[in-house]
């Protein structure tokens, strides 16, 4: 026990005299969630937007006010002729234009109808199309307050409610996908790269032939990388609690247990690649490759799983990732209990002791 | 009769069809420096590899300090040192690090370890160099410190896998003193080495020719028995039959 205690003090020593790696293993996840958060939002803040007003009346001035007292838009300026507007977009400034006919407010009070033209950059489909939406809800809005007036003998009015996420935040996508992703590969790729090292210096050897149990070395590599990936974890949640807004609805202390299980999976991965490797390179390689790549793709918080074909589909359930964000999603989110999750934690846990059996079999096999 | 350290009888290691160490059999007492040679792929390693607990041998029996190789691995690790030609501490620790961290492997009481890692450091006179990392060392320190450090727990058998490679002549003569020393001090040496120069320095060698020992015998004996002026000649004659392609 004692030697075991000597060894993990060793493995410390090696995790903080490299610079460099305790800043890739500490920086990246604080990078990843205020990238996430600030940068890589598909939200949309303040689009600048410019109109064009022929109709100048209380009804077009009213909308105008409503579009810019939205957080969405932001109005450049008002223009004054069509030329102007195609010079606006060709800058690549602004994202929409809303342009308001002659006789706005007199036809919609007097015909019951009127038309709003809405121009949007369409170089970028998805915020386009998120823009238009934007406008067309706000029209609608101020189209039902204007008629709240008058009296019409049928309507429709669907009361709209997203369920766990009232405001549509994409943190509640990504915090679970970056906890999955940084926790992986921390793990894999640091463990499998410190037992490796070990081998390329030759002091596995030394190792192997001392009165030390083989089995110890592996524990001693994993344990400091359990410690680093708990810690990472915390400063992920303390982030998105106290940085983004975003709570942890459902109980820490299953979140935490569920997490250390996941962790244990990529730590048994990481054994089985530096089982299989001989040199570091090979396993930064392999750890990259087969590890983050799948995990970025098959996690489903990046591209929805539901939509990919089906092989695909099926190659995603071999993916822990997927299992854990699911796992994540629903307890830190949805605040749901174990009863939920039960299913994906078994899953996850029948993956980490084949894997973990997997690789301590080879590792064997090797020493003999 | 002399204690033995080593005892080997008929050891042999089957990989399959290949038989990497076919019968070998020999003896080495106490405080003796036994050089064991063999071109590549000799089956030197293999052999080694037996002796210190890591490979099973198929058949024939040996003990070394006094265990079984089959039966007390465990045994036989807490009583031998080992060092290979790899470099093989730790670069990103400290000189002391490095020895607190291998003689606590070994079970050191930490009294103990204070007081041999003072009086290691002084005999290589690295007191000074104590709290630097071992990769700013050069390299024929780092290597008399590997051996230094292979034997801090005092084992009785020291394995060292061809430890002078890479070094320059005067860093392995220092070398050599080094082990001189320790087997002064009892500690059995086990050694291999491409260096015919150092065979020289050995009390018996062996040269092992595609598994097996052809010859065994202090360096002047084998000058003889070979009609040979130089153990060069002695090893010449004896690897040019080889059968086997080195790897």
């Amino acid at each position: 026990m004692k030697q075991f205690i000597i060894f993990i003090r060793k493995e410390f020593k090696h995790v903080f005299r490299d610079r460099k790696t305790l800043l890739m293993l500490f920086g990246l996840p604080i990078v990843q969630i205020v990238l996430f958060g600030f940068a890589l939002t598909n939200e949309i803040n303040n689009s600048k937007m410019v109109v064009l007003d022929y109709a100048r009346d209380k009804g077009s001035q009213e909308l105008i006010a409503k579009l810019e007292s939205s957080r969405y838009f932001e109005i450049e300026k008002n223009l004054l002729s069509d030329k102007q507007l195609e010079a606006a977009f060709r800058e690549g400034k602004i994202k929409t234009a809303v342009i308001f006919p002659p006789n706005f407010y007199h036809d919609l009070m007097h015909t019951n109808k009127t038309q709003l033209q809405v121009i949007a950059d369409g170089t970028d489909p998805n915020t386009a199309t998120t823009l238009v939406n934007y406008i067309q809800t706000i029209t609608a809005q101020y189209q039902q307050q204007v008629m709240g007036q008058t009296k019409l003998p049928y309507r429709i009015v669907p009361e709209l409610r997203m369920l766990y996420n009232p405001e549509l935040k994409g943190a509640y996508n990504y915090v679970p996908g970056v906890m999955a992703l940084v926790l992986m590969l921390v793990c894999v790729m640091m463990t499998s790269i410190s037992i490796v090292r070990e081998k390329e210096l030759g002091t596995m050897e030394i190792l192997l032939v001392s009165p030390f149990k083989p089995l110890l070395v592996i524990l001693s590599k994993a344990v400091p990388y359990l410690i680093v990936s708990l810690v990472n974890l915390a400063v992920i949640l303390l982030l998105s609690v106290f940085a983004l807004g975003l709570p942890v609805n459902g109980s820490v202390v299953l979140l935490v247990s569920v997490s250390t299980l996941y962790i244990i999976t990529a730590l048994s991965m990481g054994l089985l690649i530096s089982t299989t490797t001989a040199s570091q390179q090979t396993a930064m390689l392999l750890s990259l490759m087969g590890m983050l790549l799948p995990t970025m793709l098959f996690a489903g918080f990046m591209f929805p799983i539901e939509n990919m074909p089906l092989p695909l589909q099926v190659i995603s359930n071999i993916v822990p990732a997927k299992w854990y964000y699911i796992i994540v999603k629903r307890v830190m989110i949805k605040g749901l209990g174990f009863a939920s999750v039960w299913k994906e934690v078994t899953i996850l846990f029948v993956m980490t002791m084949l894997l973990l059996g997997i690789s301590l079999k080879k590792f064997k096999i090797r020493l003999a | 009769m002399i204690p033995y350290v080593i005892k080997a009888d008929k050891l042999t290691k089957q990989f399959g069809d290949f038989v990497a160490t076919n019968q070998i059999s020999f003896e080495v007492s106490k405080g003796e420096i036994f050089g064991f040679l063999g071109a590549n792929g000799a089956g030197k390693t293999t052999a080694m590899r037996m002796l210190c607990g890591l490979l099973t041998p198929t058949s024939g029996a040996a003990t070394v300090a006094g265990f079984d190789v089959y039966k007390q691995t465990e045994q036989i690790k807490r009583n031998i040192g080992y060092m290979s030609q790899k470099f093989s501490l730790y670069e990103d620790l400290t000189v002391l690090e490095n020895i607190r961290f291998y003689g606590g492997i070994y079970g050191l009481p930490a009294r103990e370890l204070k007081a041999e890692s003072e009086s290691l450091l002084e005999k290589l006179g690295l007191q000074e160099q104590s709290k630097k990392l071992v990769g700013s060392l050069p390299l024929g320190w780092k290597q008399k410190l590997s051996f230094s450090v292979a034997i801090l727990h005092r084992p009785q058998v020291v394995f060292l896998d061809e430890p002078t490679g890479g070094v320059d002549p005067v860093v392995r003569r220092q070398f050599w003193d080094l082990i001189y020393d320790a087997a002064e001090n009892g500690i059995t040496i086990f050694v291999t080495t491409h260096y015919m120069d150092e065979a020289e320095y050995c009390n018996r060698v062996s040269i092992m020719v595609d598994g097996c020992i052809e010859a065994l015998d202090t360096p002047g004996g084998l000058k003889t028995q070979f009609k040979a002026a130089t153990m060069d000649e002695v090893f010449y004659q004896l690897a040019r039959g080889a059968k086997r392609q080195a790897d």
